[in-house]
């Protein structure tokens, strides 16, 4: 009697096993999936050109493409990041890099010009002094990284389509790509309406002080409608061009448009 | 020939019950696919920067890096979305929820979950669900509903800013996210051992009767 309350009846015991056995998961088949994957994605993180690459890496880079798509449907370029008060702004914000703060570039900012490229009618560098004396505004908004966790900052500059127009940029074109100082050269693309958004700055100040080394000096892109990684620091200089020339993380995997 | 053909008439005239329409199948099994590899690369995600004081070991994880888990969990969201809300459009429009999941009165369930701890629950007939059962599916239904108004709110928290503020705020979201993703897990359990206690039901849940 004991034994029947542990079993419904009716219950055929071999039938129970048989189905029990079938439930389970197959361990070496997930760690099969799981190797698999990794493998695809240490491929991508060498940048070789492996020619046998599994079906499954192909599969999810073509549903990546398509989830660009998609998100390039979405935006709405009237539709602007929610701003913050003074009092919400996360003390201390987060220094967030693949390296340590002191591999951080160090720039001169004596030395150092922004570089203009690619489809602009004026192609003249720019020393800091110069973009110091363009209109800025300040904005206080969420930055939001692709692993998850998030901080509110209060970032100063220009607005980028401002000084897109003031270097006679075409506009029409896909994307303005940004190269930055980092050792391993650093790089990004952001397609051309994101770049055109009224919150997406030039930042020369955090917190109404000069930006410091550990947030990009002497010139960040803050773009509070994408992910962390396509916010450059340390920027170098910018290209306004229709080719895509991907990213360092966009080329290990992360999706290029990646917008919030 | 022609008393072949009788036979024939009367297997066919005495069919057994389906219990589980087709649709139901298809979408049920669609989904755990779906269930699974969100939830495997969603531990990935979880794991490049971790909401509690613990970690998902790495061997159950999908992806190999936080870049591979995104692509799973951005590829397989597709499936689970439109599985899902086809799964919510077929069961509104049959009126299967309402004939299977309704009523749900709370001295059903207290009654039925006191039967289930003393193992006095029975099941015999699987096309009626007891009150445990009819709570545990319409909740994860719902549940359902709201990892993915929650996930939507992670991956969009500008363009559906006011997905975002019925949460409250991101941060928010995310949690509601990860504790949506507990209960999935924990309705798992239950859910597996359930059936495999009553195989038939997994029978049913396999070739419909």
């Amino acid at each position: 009697m004991a034994k029947r309350s542990f079993l419904i009846p009716g219950v055929d015991k071999r039938l129970l096993i048989k189905d029990s056995i079938k439930s389970m998961p197959d361990f070496t088949r997930r760690r099969f999936i799981a190797g698999g994957a990794s493998l695809g994605a240490l491929t991508l993180l060498t940048g070789c050109d492996v020619v046998d690459s599994s079906s499954a890496d192909t599969l999810l880079a073509k549903v990546s493409k398509f989830n660009d798509a998609v998100q390039a449907w979405m935006f709405n370029p009237d539709a602007l990041a929610p701003t913050f008060p003074e009092s919400a702004i996360t003390k201390p914000f987060p220094f967030n890099a693949y390296y340590d703060l002191d591999d951080a570039p160090d720039v001169d900012g004596a030395d150092w010009k922004l570089e203009v490229r690619g489809l602009v009618d004026n192609k003249k560098s720019w020393t800091l002094d110069e973009l110091y004396k363009l209109p800025q505004v300040t904005q206080i908004t969420r930055h939001i990284c692709v692993e998850g966790w998030s901080a509110i900052g209060s970032w100063t500059g220009t607005p980028l389509r401002d000084f897109l127009k003031l270097i006679g940029a075409d506009t029409r074109a896909k994307y303005v790509w940004f190269q930055c100082a980092d050792k391993d050269g650093y790089n990004s693309p952001l397609d051309m309406r994101s770049a055109l958004h009224p919150q997406t700055q030039m930042t020369f100040k955090y917190a109404n002080e000069i930006l410091p080394r550990a947030y990009g000096f002497p010139m960040k892109i803050r773009v509070p409608t994408k992910l962390g990684f396509k916010n450059p620091k340390y920027v170098v200089s910018m290209e306004v061009t229709n080719d895509y020339k991907g990213g360092y993380w966009e080329d290990q995997g992360y999706n290029s448009f990646s917008g919030s | 020939m022609s008393s072949l053909t009788v036979s024939d008439e009367q297997v066919s005239a005495t069919p057994a019950k389906v219990i589980q329409p087709a649709w139901v199948r298809v979408m049920h099994w669609t989904n755990a696919v779906a269930m699974i590899l969100m939830i495997l690369s969603g531990w990935q995600i979880y794991n490049a920067s971790p909401l509690f004081g613990f970690s998902f070991p790495r061997e159950y994880t999908l992806g190999g890096w936080l870049g591979g888990g995104l692509l799973w969990h951005f590829a397989a969201m597709w499936l689970l979305m439109i599985n899902g809300l086809a799964y919510l459009i077929t069961g509104f429009a049959t009126g299967r929820f309402r004939k299977k999941l309704l009523p749900i009165t709370p001295s059903g369930v207290l009654h039925d979950v006191r039967a289930a701890l003393t193992f006095k629950l029975g099941h015999d007939d699987l096309s009626v669900y007891n009150y445990v059962q009819r709570a545990l599916y319409a909740g994860i239904i719902v549940v359902g509903v709201l990892i993915v108004l929650s996930g939507l709110s992670m991956w969009k928290p500008v363009q559906l800013h006011w997905l975002v503020m019925l949460f409250g705020d991101y941060p928010t979201a995310r949690y509601v996210h990860f504790f949506c993703m507990a209960a999935i897990c924990a309705f798992l359990v239950v859910h597996v051992l359930l059936a495999l206690l009553v195989p038939k039901s997994l029978r049913a849940m396999i070739i419909g009767r």
